[in-house]
């Protein structure tokens, strides 16, 4: 007795550790999962997050008015056209009279920005009133020392092996001491266009060309998908056309980005010969990527509208089209647009079909409209995170958090939208 | 019933009138309907013919037999027509094997985890738990792909070099590993979510036979449950696999741009995307076999991944309809 009391003891114990090793098994591999998530986005912030900032040198700048505006005649385009690189760099001279060997002289333009510049130009032109004088101007530090101030150049490492040699390191001390150099909020990264120099590029370019492609992608998905949705649920006959439809929706939510990216080239730009690398034409191509899942959603929101109505609509002689668009289409309303709007959030981060028409140019000027050459967000970041420019790294990491923050946004609106209007039945 | 409708509106002859009018605006918005319904036909139409009149372009430069069994990848074009080496080599079997070669590491990487995660989620979650951490599962998904790329090319992929360089092994900068990896952490919801709806489909009964015979609940899920989600199961890895073969970003942000025929996951692969966004990127002549080679790509992705979704889609269906 005692022995068979045993044996079930140890078997329920060993099937009891079993069970429990089973159920830590699912655990980690939750623990694990959401791990790759917390380093991902960590890391990404802890790399993007000094983007926000940027060094700044301030500078006393002679602008004598015979080399600026020899007539005084305070025209901007004669203000725009004098050449103020030359008046920097004497100012930096100026500033730092040790400096004689031409290297050195060299070594210390390389602080500042190589557009740092247009930062006086633009000063001047907007005040013509400056030209004559000496006055103060903060601006850009280059990309290494802006690096440097940020802790991301080891100082402790030999002077060959990094991008700042000891005699800069001397100068930004000495700029340190005296209060003329420091970290500001980066406006110009928020409101710039692409560039070169990772000091100055922006991602307002991308964020405008982004905007206009998903305004034509959504004028173009939203209206048909779902008047589609109305067809399939409302209208059609459940017969082979209706499944044949149906068919082919699930198929091509599940076809690879890329592939619409081929359709685009192949049809859009070189049959209908659209203008290359615009919003127009990526609209285009994402509308037609996000139409299944706009479809899928509507139809779903309108399954969910109950048949009471439509029988209370053609009870009181409303016609089917009235009963549709008067009453069962408003009441999916609220469910049509969470649809339509996760459908857009995946269309803003996709990048794969928009390389294919064109759209990773190196453009900086901000589109100012849905036929100008434009650059997306998303192709934005594939593009800096493959220049080799140590600054840009930072940069890519501020994108995405910008871009993730467009994301969450869209994605609490629909949630935001679920909530408050979705009817229950 | 609406034909009923008018029946009732004879009253008048304004009112009849004023039926046809409506009948008249019943078909012409019918039909508006029914146009925007076949849009989803028309991209369908417009991806085949697309993608087979360019590759057909192809085929007549470079036979298909060729394409689909040659061994080497190299598209160049040469510049000069008696330039040695000028006809360039478009054999896509080393760009499959290396397609193949991530898919197969993200799949290892995200299967046991996507599995694992859904059997928790659907078994032993209170309500509670699940609905916190289904929502921060699919953030996995919701994550631009391009920030995957980034993650891996910048992140994983130096980690790994490092951490192998410490191990003693080489391991290149753009490994499949690297790209794999990451590609799998973006597979995880695909195969967590799609799983976890297939188990839930399991009858209760099933579940309560089995505890009636004194299974406990991991005997259950692994002799009951599973066994009986298995299709479902199998369908949704299907699914993820086709998503990985085509996935596009990952690869060309952490996967290399040299064909090779190598099974090693420390060395460097190309993918079939890899080569369509570089051959597309950039100066297009659209005669060149170069050019075209993309499109021919393009429709083996196609053909492949549409193989893959329609087996999968089959699966899951018949599935649903055995226990609805």
């Amino acid at each position: 007795m005692t022995e068979i009391t045993g044996i079930l003891k140890t078997a329920g114990s060993k099937r009891h550790r079993a069970e429990a090793r089973f159920r830590a098994y699912g655990l980690i591999a939750i623990a694990v999962s959401l791990s790759f998530l917390l380093i991902m986005i960590g890391s990404i912030i802890t790399r993007g997050s000094g983007a926000f900032h940027q060094t700044f040198v301030q500078i006393d700048v002679e602008l004598p008015a015979e080399k600026l505006d020899p007539e005084g005649t305070g025209d901007p385009d004669v203000l725009r056209k004098a050449r103020y690189g030359k008046l920097l760099k004497a100012a930096l001279r100026d500033r730092f009279p040790a400096v004689k060997s031409r290297s050195d002289k060299k070594a210390l333009y390389k602080l500042l920005s190589s557009n740092a510049e247009y930062t006086i130009r633009d000063q001047v032109v907007a005040d013509p009133l400056l030209v004559g004088g000496t006055h103060a101007f903060w601006v850009r530090a280059s990309s290494e020392v802006d690096q440097y101030m940020k802790g991301k150049i080891d100082s402790s490492l030999e002077e060959s092996r990094r991008r700042i040699n000891d005699k800069q390191l001397a100068w930004i001390a000495e700029l340190q001491d005296a209060g003329k150099i420091e970290k500001r909020f980066n406006t110009q990264f928020f409101t710039g266009g692409d560039s070169r120099e990772p000091e100055q590029a922006g991602i307002m370019g991308a964020v405008a060309g982004s905007a206009y492609t998903l305004l034509i992608c959504f004028v173009l998905s939203f209206p048909v998908g779902v008047l589609a949705a109305v067809y399939l649920e409302e209208f059609s006959a459940k017969g082979r056309l209706n499944r044949f439809i149906e068919v082919n929706i699930n198929n091509l939510a599940a076809v690879p980005s890329i592939v619409y990216g081929l359709l685009g080239l192949a049809i859009f730009l070189n049959v209908f010969n659209l203008p290359r690398s615009t919003p127009l034409v990526g609209g285009m191509v994402l509308a037609l990527m996000t139409l299944p899942t706009i479809i899928i959603a509507s139809r779903s929101s309108l399954r969910a509208v109950p048949p009471s109505i439509r029988e209370a609509a053609y009870g009181l002689g409303a016609s089917k089209v009235q009963t549709t668009f008067h009453h069962v289409v408003p009441l999916a309303m609220p469910g049509m647009l969470t649809g339509s709007i996760i459908g857009m959030a995946q269309a803003l981060g996709e990048t794969a079909p928009l390389l294919m028409i064109g759209m990773v140019a190196f453009i900086v000027d901000i589109p100012g409209g849905v036929t100008e050459a434009a650059t997306a967000l998303p192709v934005q970041i594939f593009l800096w995170a493959d220049s080799p420019e140590r600054g840009f790294m930072e940069k890519t990491s501020a994108a995405i958090l910008v871009l993730l923050g467009f994301l969450i946004i869209m994605n609490l609106v629909a949630v935001y939208l679920r909530r408050r209007l979705e009817i229950r039945w | 019933m609406a034909k009923g409708l008018y029946v009732s509106e004879t009253a008048g002859m304004s009112i009849i009138k004023r039926g046809q009018r409506n009948r008249l605006s019943e078909t012409a918005v019918r039909l508006i309907l029914i146009l925007c319904a076949l849009v989803a036909v028309a991209t369908t139409i417009g991806i085949v013919a697309s993608l087979l009149f360019e590759s057909l372009r192809f085929f007549q430069k470079v036979p298909l037999t060729d394409f689909l069994f040659g061994l080497e990848w190299s598209p160049q074009t040469a510049l000069r027509a008696d330039q040695v080496g000028s006809s360039g080599a478009f054999g896509a079997v080393p760009l499959i094997a290396g397609t193949l070669l991530i898919s197969a590491i993200a799949m290892l990487v995200a299967t046991p985890l996507g599995l694992m995660s859904a059997i928790y989620l659907a078994e032993y979650a209170s309500a509670k738990t699940r609905n916190t951490i289904k929502p921060l599962l699919e953030l996995l998904a919701g994550i631009p792909t391009v920030v995957y790329g980034f993650f891996a090319a910048l992140i994983v992929a130096p980690m790994l070099r490092n951490g192998g360089e410490s191990m003693g092994f080489e391991i290149s900068s753009e490994s499949a590993l690297a790209a794999g990896i990451t590609m799998g952490m973006m597979i995880i919801p695909f195969i967590s979510s799609l799983s976890d709806d297939v188990i839930n489909a399991v009858p209760q009964s099933l579940r309560d036979a089995s505890y009636g015979l004194g299974a406990t609940q991991a005997e259950t899920i692994k002799q009951v449950i599973l066994p009986a989600a298995t299709p479902g199961i199998a369908g949704s890895l299907l699914l993820a696999t086709s998503r990985a073969i085509g996935e596009t970003m990952i690869v060309v942000m952490a996967a290399g741009l040299a064909a090779k025929l190598t099974a090693n996951p420390l060395e460097a692969v190309t993918t079939v995307t890899v080569q369509i966004v570089t051959l597309l990127t950039g100066d297009q002549e659209f005669d060149s076999a170069k050019t075209l080679s993309a499109f021919a790509l393009g429709l083996l992705l196609f053909v492949i991944t549409l193989i893959l979704n329609v087996i999968a889609l089959r699966i899951v269906d018949r599935y649903k309809e055995q226990y609805d």
